[in-house]
């Protein structure tokens, strides 16, 4: 609860950026802000939503609730160090508010050296500190979730009756204390060049910019699917309910987010096709960002299988993961323009990889965090959300976000880079249509917000299992005891026990 | 171009835009039918299997090992084809023609400069000969910048501290957008300018224009001297140094065992970090030229190295 409400904030705060920056980008000229506040909130939208959003977004707010409860157990294996997680991320908050304070810092997330070391006159120290605390409370929080995935299952819940939520968190819970420290090491790197002039990314003092690029995608590659691997298992929890039918493939379902967490960490350099890598390296990457598709596809081919001959009701929940499942597609269809090393040199760092992210991680992670917080939020917080309404935000954000973003597809294509206040007039019509579209998906996320938060205390009251799902989490009480359930439950079946006849 | 610019209207003007709006097309062509073909499943099942509907739903399938494997092995052929399409055009773009005109284009907060073969330089603007193989070679005065040319289809870091380099063919006459794509600052979104494709002619004209000057090799010849490089590199020199005739595309051997192709990069560092690269049989005693050369410096210096014939007379 306390993630949720910390999270909330800061989503609406990194959404503000972005509307200003879509306000910004209505016409060709630069005229509500200046360059120098366009980069800055441009940089503040990204650490924002990638670090204090995206990241912690479905493991903290729903894995830390729903592990637990999904594996049969009392609580979170270290709850304590589930509460020092959360002290952390407010302290990597506080640091990044700082920054907002302080002046605001230009250097993009993504710190690229020699600017953001050398150049750059914005509070980066700040950001940097910022970004750093916030890594360690993913660290404890994966280390956590692993640790209860091992230890705490209850009797006769083995590896394959896991639900698919589990496995996806457990495997960005692994890529979570795997990668998350090499970011630590970097942002250190660059905090010391910055203020020792040590000299590692500098290429006047032997150094080398292009290390930082290497070592920041190795994790912040892998961070995409810390990501969207636990919206993959909220749509795999929600489509079978309301499908009423068991999930197709539930054992390549599970291989496959076992494939994309670790192929993940194998394909970095598809960031860096026009970096001055070397060639051949290049077109490793390129061929394994291909294979790393290769699992995204099979799991949409098992969702969409997973609605055949199954009993379907349109609820908001269910509305959220059809949506990401097809915003998914697009996004993911999209990402073999960009893993064609050819192409990706035309694409890159326009605005079709803007799109293309974001429909990996709007049209993806954050419509399955929705989808996500309606499904559970019966047991969450023990009442109802009003479905008509929950419906009818579900449509707004999906017309919304595409009404934003498949424009800027067009943009890429046709040349506009990314991270420019201004740009050529014949662009103009795409991006009004695209600052357009941000405004109904800024209206779409403030109706959750506020019919959610008026349900909170006067949504009829929720009973134990309102879906009649499955899952462990639903034959306990809405909201779960201290102690999750009564007697630890035992298992005797794998999970996905719906009959559409019934 | 108008306010309603469509998505077929960006101009092609290279050989590579060419190549690579063929590759776009297909892939494009492949993915939208598949993608087209998802959803319509998804909403011929979803309207079919609402509930409630009469369809037949007994015993549904929950896996199928043939299934999986098929759509797990359908993409992977697809996208190995896709891989090696766009490889070999991605090849294209760093193969440079034997005959290519080399142009050195320097990228600083925030301008690009470039520099020709006959010392006409020029600022955020690029003329180039349609019909002649072109290579850029790129570096940068502070942060990296990115030199992207969206009608050529073409983008390229420019990194300091190294070179990079692109290759391509302008084909079609025109006045085409240039841009800097890499993140570089304040007023990145106003890094840029316009690259002229004229008609050769044209452009042997316009090359002759401006104020005339040495040539750049002529240039690097006077710095060579200057510097003082001449007097331990020139063949009467006391001193112990490698000859330098012929020294470009020629191959190195290293004192440490390696072997290296002598290429842009490789002068770029023996002349700012002598020590990296030292050559078989002589002592690392060429102090480092860092700081007190600029890049346009650099690219004149290079420009006379790759003038010097092999077994000819130093300089001109």
């Amino acid at each position: 609860m306390l993630y949720a409400a910390a999270i909330t904030t800061f989503f609406f705060v990194g959404g503000a950026a972005a509307t200003l920056i879509r306000l910004e980008l209505a016409t060709p000229a630069s005229d509500l802000v200046s360059a120098e506040t366009y980069n800055k909130l441009f940089t503040i939208h990204g650490v924002i939503m990638v670090w204090f959003f995206l990241i912690p977004s479905i493991p903290a707010v729903l894995g830390n609730f729903l592990v637990p409860l999904m594996v049969g157990a009392k609580d979170m294996a270290f709850p304590r160090l589930n509460l020092a997680s959360w002290y952390l991320y407010v302290l990597g908050g506080i640091f990044t508010v700082a920054t907002l304070l302080a002046g605001g810092v230009d250097t993009g997330w993504t710190f690229y050296t020699p600017y953001s070391t050398m150049f750059s006159n914005g509070a980066v120290l700040l950001a940097v500190c910022g970004v750093f605390v916030v890594g360690f409370s993913s660290i404890l929080t994966g280390l956590n979730i692993i640790v209860t995935v091992h230890r705490l299952r209850a009797p006769g819940l083995t590896w394959f009756r896991l639900p698919l939520f589990v496995w996806a968190n457990y495997a960005t819970s692994l890529i979570l204390l795997l990668a998350t420290p090499v970011l630590a090491m970097t942002l250190v790197l660059v905090a010391l060049e910055r203020f020792f002039y040590v000299g590692v990314f500098d290429p006047s003092r032997g150094g080398d910019p292009l290390l930082f690029q290497h070592l920041f995608w190795f994790y912040s590659h892998p961070a995409v699917y810390i990501m969207v691997l636990p919206a993959m298992g909220v749509a795999s929890e929600i489509i079978p309910c309301f499908a009423r039918r068991p999930v197709f493939g539930y054992r390549f379902m599970a291989y496959a987010i076992l494939a994309i967490a670790s192929i993940g960490f194998l394909v970095w350099g598809h960031h860096m096709f026009v970096s001055g890598q070397s060639l051949y390296a290049g077109l490793v990457f390129s061929l394994l960002s291909f294979l790393v598709a290769i699992p995204s596809a099979i799991k949409v081919f098992n969702w969409t299988a997973t609605l055949y001959k199954g009993s379907i009701t349109f609820s908001a929940p269910m509305l959220y993961a059809l949506g990401f499942v097809g915003l998914f597609t697009i996004g993911g269809m999209t990402g073999l323009f960009l893993a064609s090393i050819a192409l990706d040199v035309h694409l890159t760092d326009t605005y079709f990889v803007i799109a293309h992210f974001h429909y990996i991680m709007v049209g993806g992670s954050v419509m399955c965090y929705l989808g996500g917080i309606h499904f559970w939020w019966p047991k969450i917080s023990g009442r109802m959300y009003p479905e008509g309404w929950g419906r009818a935000g579900a449509l707004l954000i999906f017309f919304g976000f595409n009404l934003t973003f498949f424009p800027q597809y067009l943009l890429g294509w046709l040349g506009m880079p990314r991270r420019y206040h201004e740009y050529p007039p014949e662009l103009q019509l795409l991006n009004v249509f695209s600052s357009a579209g941000a405004v109904v998906l800024a209206l779409g996320y403030l109706l959750p917000l506020g019919y959610l938060g008026w349900s909170l205390f006067f949504g009829r009251k929720a009973p134990d299992n309102p879906w009649g799902a499955t899952g462990l989490e639903w034959q306990t009480a809405s909201p779960p005891p201290k102690h999750n359930f009564r007697d630890i439950p035992e298992v005797h079946a794998g999970p996905y026990g719906y009959d559409p006849a019934r | 171009m108008n306010a309603t610019t469509p998505l077929w209207a960006l101009p092609a003007a290279s050989d590579t835009a060419s190549r690579v709006d063929a590759l776009f097309l297909v892939v494009l062509a492949v993915t939208g039918a598949v993608t087209l073909a998802i959803f319509a499943v998804m909403a011929v099942f979803a309207i079919r299997y609402r509930r409630g509907s009469p369809a037949q739903r007994a015993s549904p399938p929950t896996q199928s090992r043939v299934v999986e494997l098929t759509w797990t092995f359908t993409p992977l052929a697809v996208f190995l084809c896709f891989f090696a399409w766009a490889a070999l055009v991605y090849g294209s773009f760093y193969r440079a023609d034997p005959a290519a005109m080399t142009i050195y284009v320097v990228g600083k907060q925030w301008m690009w400069k470039a520099q020709h073969a006959n010392g006409r330089r020029e600022i955020d603007e690029l003329h180039l000969p349609a019909g002649q193989p072109v290579r850029l070679v790129l570096s940068s005065e502070d942060v990296i910048h990115s030199f992207f040319v969206p009608a050529f289809r073409i983008k390229q870091d420019a990194v300091p501290g190294r070179y990079t380099a692109i290759s391509f063919t302008p084909t079609r006459p025109g006045v085409y957008r240039l841009h800097c794509a890499e993140y570089c600052g304040t007023d990145h979104a106003n890094m840029g300018g316009r690259v002229y494709v004229m008609q050769p002619a044209a452009f042997a004209q316009w090359l002759e224009q401006g104020p005339s000057g040495a040539s750049l090799a002529a240039q690097g010849f006077e710095l060579f001297r200057r510097l003082g490089c001449s007097g331990c590199h020139d063949a009467r020199s006391s001193v112990h140094a490698p000859e330098l005739d012929g020294v470009y595309g020629r191959t190195v051997h290293l004192a440490d065992g390696r072997t290296i192709v002598a290429d842009e990069p490789y002068l770029r560092d023996s002349i700012l970090l002598p020590k990296k690269d030292v050559v078989a049989g002589f002592e690392p005693i060429m102090p480092s030229f860092q700081g007190q050369v600029s890049e346009a410096d650099l690219s004149a210096l290079i420009s006379f190295l790759k003038s010097l014939q092999p077994g000819g007379p130093s300089g001109k």
